[in-house]
Parts: C-alpha cells; structure tokens; sequence
C-alpha cells in the first residue's frame, strides 16, 4: 500500500480533483492545489482547511499549467510546501469543442498542448524526483476516449492516448524504482466540463465516486484504471471492432 | 438528469431545462431559460422545489464548507451542503445543529427557504432564527449579504421564502454546543388526546426537545393515545456506548402501495405497544433525530404513485378541539398514517413573512395517494384547518387551495413585492391563482 499523506494535485479545480481532495483530506492527508481559475481554487482550498485537521497542511497556487516554463517552479513549491510528495494526481484538461478544431489547426495545436503535452512535461519532471527519492505514486487522469479515435472527439482522444502511452511507458520505467504510475480512465462523469450532456443514462457516474477510485487505485499501486470498472468491458469491446466496421461507424 | 422529484414523488412536472450549478453565480437565459428555481436534495413533500417551466438550478454541487471557528461554533457554508455533512463535520468539534428536521439530507439552501422547524422548537425557534447571514443572488446580477439587521426586509422575505427571492449561494449558522453525539431520552404513553396535553405541558418545561407519536386509527376513548418522546443533549459522560451506523434501502418501488388498511392498524398498534423508557436511556443522535433516514429510499414503500403529507398548525386557543376533529375525521375515513407527529410550537415569532411555525399545536400525517378519495379526505381536513385558523406547512403540501394558503400567509401580497422576477414555482403560482 502507498502511503497518501502528501499529494499534490495539478487541476485541483476540476470536480473529479476537488472530490479526491476532499476524500484525501477525510483520510488525514496533507493537499497542495494547483488550478487555473484563482477564485474557484480559493473557495476548494478554504473548503479543505475547514475540513482539515490542525495537523494537516492544506495549500495551493493558482498557475496556467497549459504554460510548462512554470512546472519546475510549481513541482519545486509543492514539494516544498508539503515537506515532500508522497503522491502526485495529475487531473488538468479542457474538453475541445471538436467541431472548432477540425476547422482551426491551431485550436488543435493547442488542446494537445493543453491535454498531452503539458501533462507529458509534468510527467517528465516528476518522474526524475519519484524516481530518485525511491517510492510514491504518480496518477494521472486519462480517458476512456483515448483507447480509440471516434470522429466526435478525436482530438481529446489522440491526446489522452498520448498519456496513455505515455504513462504505459513511464509505468514501465519506474516500477523498478518502486514507484508506482497510475493510469484513471475515467468513462462519462456528470462534471460542469460535461454539462451540455444529456445525462440521463446508467453510463453516468458521480465525480465522488470516481474520486474514491482514484484514491483507491493510488492507494494499491494499481497499474490502468478504468472507472467505474465496467468501462474496462465496452473498450475491450470497442477497442476490438475491426477498423473496416468501425470506420464507417458513427461514433 | 432523471426526472426531478419532490420526496412524496409527487407531482411529477418536468421542467425545459436543469442546470447544475458548480459556482456561486447564476448561469444566462441561453443555458438556463426563465424562471429559475433552485433544488437542493428534493427531500421537501411536493411543489415548493418544481416547476413544469423554465430551468430548475440543481445546487447539491454548491457544497463547499467556507468558515467554520470550533471556538465560537459559527459555521458558513455553500447552500447546497446538507445538514448531515455539517453533522460529520461538527459534531466531533463539538457542536450540533441548532434547530433540525427529521431528516438530515435537506440541505442548508432548503432548511432557509422553508425556514424549517425540529423537536426543540418550544425552546429554540426555527431555523431562521439561528441565521447569522447569508447570501442572495437577484437576476438583476445584484449580490446581496442579509442579516437579522442588514437588508432586513430581504432576510425576512428569504427566511421561509420558498426559494423565490432569488439564490441564496451560502448561509452562515450558529451552533449549540453538546458534549457528545449522545441524547438522553424519556418516552411517556399517553393513553388519549387529554393525557397528551398534560404531559406535553410538563415536558415542555424541563425539555429542550419533545415530540409525539399518535396512533391516528385509535377512537373513542383511546383517540389520539400515543407516545411522547422527551429528549436533552447527554451531559458528559465517561462511558458511552458504542454507536454504529446501520443502514437499510428499500431497493426498487413495489408495484403497489404496501401502505395500506391492514399495514397500518397493524403498524400502530405494535408501535404503540413498544416498551416505553420512562426512566430515560441514552440514545445516538441519530436514531433519536432521524430515524426514517436509516432507510434509504423509505419514500419507495408508497410505490409508483407517491404519497402526500398533510401538517397543518392550530392556534392556542382552539388547538385541542382541532386537533380531536381532525384526529375523528381521519379515523372515519379509514386512511390512517404511517407516523402521524404532534407537537406544539413555542411563543417565539418566526423570523420569516411566510414562516410556517407559529404559536399553537402542529400535526403532521402522511397518507398514500389513493386518488380522490385522498384529495377528498383533505378537503375535510381543510375545512377544520380553515375554521381554527390554522395553515399548511407549503414545503409539505402538494395539493392545497390557494384560499387556505392566502387565510394562512396573511403578508403573503406584501412578500410577493420581494420576489425575483426571474424566479417562480409551481406552488407559488399554484396558491397565488
């Protein structure tokens, strides 16, 4: 088991990330937030002191983490704030509007920038420190949407397939080391970056119940998470309808 | 989102839109049309949190704890926490709420706009009165902050305002402070309604908190006979029992009621038959504030057709006879309630223009709805309501004339000046008619 007393979460505005907060916080840990929106990150960091015991540090800057000239900075304040990292959750993304990206290649450019690349630069800088000090846990929120390219939302996808690999590699690279590097696919979440969704349907999960896989898988050092557990069942379906069919899907 | 209910699960009204609201502001006409109207956990019994138009603002996600100081017990939250996560959060602290409902998975929003009421009213007010502050958003994009005495007129207008002020975005309670999680309670028999009255006198005097219990199918010389619950917070104490949680769930909805003629004579007689403590017994907060919540989904037990509440106040003055007609009334028609609640309310004025709790005698049944023959019985029981001058608690109503709601909510005109143009319900356009 990983011992979760000093996390660091990159995206700490996101619901799915404000929920583990909260639940990290309940088990006795020690949170460091990092949002892009300042006064949304200042209402989750006042909400986690209140929650919090006097022996807990609760801390957080509000920082673009699209721009990754400010990561060392970031990781070096955390670490720091914390007195050390026992675990890392990297949650940021956005969720492109498809549509706009097929017609704008910067717009593009600039998700996976936002999606991909900066969660790789992170990856990248945290690996080396995890790697060093011998143990921790780093987690990072993929999606489901990166197991196969749809033409609704290639994009996301071909960037979350990115961290995928990305983090299928690493994973491989730092078990070694002892640590332990955990991809969440999370499937629908009823979330504000969801809201222009119907979520009627039984596929829908809560960002509670999400977090609490997090923690969990964080916790048991898993190795790829798909949350709720049933999505891993539609993707090995998904993932294995033969390209021919599939390409003519409208999915 | 699944269709949105009220706790009775009806009336079922669809609204064109539902937007869950994450931050402490109001979304545009474009993602949410007009009116608004916020819900919390759906846990009122009928249409003070519906509408069959417009968006319905879901606020369960505004649940962030703002400020909370252990010394002096004063606690912000967003509207949207319930009252059992302040409970998980306070308690250990030692604090507790300071006037609560029967259920602890309202959240603070709902408890402010039906300016609710608890066991301990006779001692402690409402709700409302325990409202240090709160936050309001008019459509105007106006962001108010409401004290007793800052924007008074806007507090007692939101206070029990049925949520159509505005959006209350936070609220700012003081606790009571309490020694442990642990109640000290008494219960009493009463074989009728006058035994009732006397002991209620008496226990009212000593006990911050008292409640009873009527078998509402008794007649005759055993009308109204029950059980009265008399409770205090524990004073400190070194050995405490062990207390845990248990919980149930009524899993899916039973093709029909499974309350009916022979459940419930059955079910009141045994509770009334249950050994009562005179001598008194510690007991967890839990059980003893909230016991139907240790069963999730009980509202599933009346099945697909819901059910309907029916409480209703009774001045002083004429509160017993009242409260024996209506008792007759009931038991002549043969549809008993489950737990049917009697309790009388303190002298204290509540804080808000439509506050339900007044001085006088509250009851409150529950019936399953059988149709017409239920709206029937009502009407009876509205005509003894209306002769004693005596109104009908909105966030337990589904179905009440607009006449009763005007007789029993005097400045009713005067609070409708406070309303947010922007924001309606279907029970307030249903007794405004």
């Amino acid at each position: 088991m990983n011992s979760l007393n000093r996390i660091v979460i990159f995206g700490a505005t996101s619901s799915i990330a404000e929920h583990t907060a909260r639940q990290l916080v309940q088990r006795g840990a020690s949170v460091y937030c990092v949002g892009r929106n300042a006064e949304k990150l200042a209402t989750i960091l006042a909400d986690l002191k209140v929650r919090a015991g006097t022996d807990q540090i609760i801390d957080g800057i509000s920082a673009d983490l699209a721009d990754s000239i400010q990561h060392p900075a970031l990781i070096e304040q955390a670490t720091k704030a914390l007195n050390g990292l026992d675990g890392v959750l990297i949650a940021h993304g956005t969720l492109p509007d498809q549509k706009a990206c097929q017609a704008e290649a910067s717009l593009t450019q600039q998700e996976i920038q936002t999606n991909a690349l900066s969660v790789i630069n992170l990856l990248t800088l945290l690996a080396n420190q995890f790697e060093a000090q011998g143990k921790g846990v780093i987690a990072v929120i993929s999606s489901v949407a990166g197991d196969r390219g749809r033409q609704s939302n290639y994009v996301y996808g071909a960037a979350k397939g990115m961290v995928t690999l990305f983090t299928q590699g690493l994973r491989n690279r730092l078990t070694r080391a002892g640590v332990d590097v955990v991809t969440i696919k999370p499937g629908f979440v009823d979330t504000p970056m969801t809201a222009e969704f119907d979520k009627s349907g039984p596929l829908w999960a809560k960002p509670e119940q999400i977090a609490q896989g997090i923690i969990n898988a964080m916790a048991k050092g898993k190795s790829e998470v798909y949350l709720p557990g049933f999505w891993r069942l539609i993707m090995l379906i998904i993932r294995h309808i033969p390209e021919f069919i599939f390409k003519r899907m409208s999915l | 989102m699944s269709q949105p209910l009220s706790w009775n699960r009806l009336p079922r009204l669809i609204p064109e839109a539902v937007y869950t609201l994450n931050e402490r502001k109001l979304p545009n006409s474009e993602r949410a049309p007009r009116p608004l109207l916020a819900y919390g956990n759906g846990r009122s019994y009928g249409d003070v949190c519906l509408n069959d138009q417009g968006t319905l603002l879901h606020t369960r996600q505004l649940d962030r704890f703002i400020a909370f100081d252990p010394c002096s017990g004063l606690l912000r939250c967003e509207s949207g926490v319930t009252l059992n996560e302040i409970l998980q959060l306070i308690v250990s602290h030692g604090w507790f709420l300071p006037s609560t409902p029967g259920t602890r998975y309202v959240t603070l929003g709902g408890a402010l706009a039906n300016d609710v009421h608890g066991k301990n009213h006779h001692a402690a007010g409402c709700f409302g009165h325990h409202v240090t502050a709160f936050e309001l958003i008019r459509s105007t994009g106006e962001k108010l902050l409401c004290k007793p005495n800052l924007n008074a007129e806007m507090f007692q207008a939101t206070v029990g305002g049925l949520g159509l002020t505005g959006l209350v975005t936070w609220v700012e309670i003081q606790l009571i402070p309490v020694q442990n999680a642990w109640m000290w309670v008494e219960s009493h028999r009463f074989s009728n309604l006058d035994e009732f009255w006397l002991l209620n006198k008496e226990a009212e005097s000593h006990w911050p908190y008292t409640v009873a219990w009527i078998d509402c199918l008794a007649r005759g010389d055993t009308r109204g006979r029950g059980i009265l619950f008399a409770g205090k917070h524990a004073a400190n104490q070194t050995q405490l029992p062990a207390y845990h949680e248990g919980s149930r769930n009524v899993p899916f909805d039973p093709p029909l009621s499974l309350i009916n003629g022979v459940s419930l004579r059955s079910f009141n007689a045994l509770y009334f038959r249950q050994p009562v403590k005179p001598q008194g017994s510690l007991s967890h907060y839990s059980p003893y504030f909230y016991p139907l919540d240790q069963i999730q989904n009980w509202n599933r037990i009346y099945g697909h057709k819901g059910f309907y509440q029916y409480q209703c106040v009774l001045p002083p003055a004429v509160a017993q006879q009242a409260t024996a007609e209506l008792l007759d009334a009931i038991a002549q028609s043969g549809q008993g309630s489950f737990l049917a609640v009697l309790k009388t309310f303190g002298e204290q004025a509540s804080v808000g223009m439509l506050s339900f709790a007044r001085p006088g005698a509250t009851l409150a049944l529950d019936f399953p709805n059988r149709g017409e023959q239920t709206l029937r019985l009502f009407h009876r029981l509205d005509a003894i309501v209306s002769a004693a001058g005596g109104a009908l608690y909105p966030a337990k109503d589904a179905r009440m004339p607009a006449s009763l709601f005007q007789s029993g909510y005097p400045e009713w005109e005067r609070f409708a000046g406070f309303i947010d143009p922007e924001f309606s319900s279907h029970f307030w356009q249903r007794v405004t008619k």
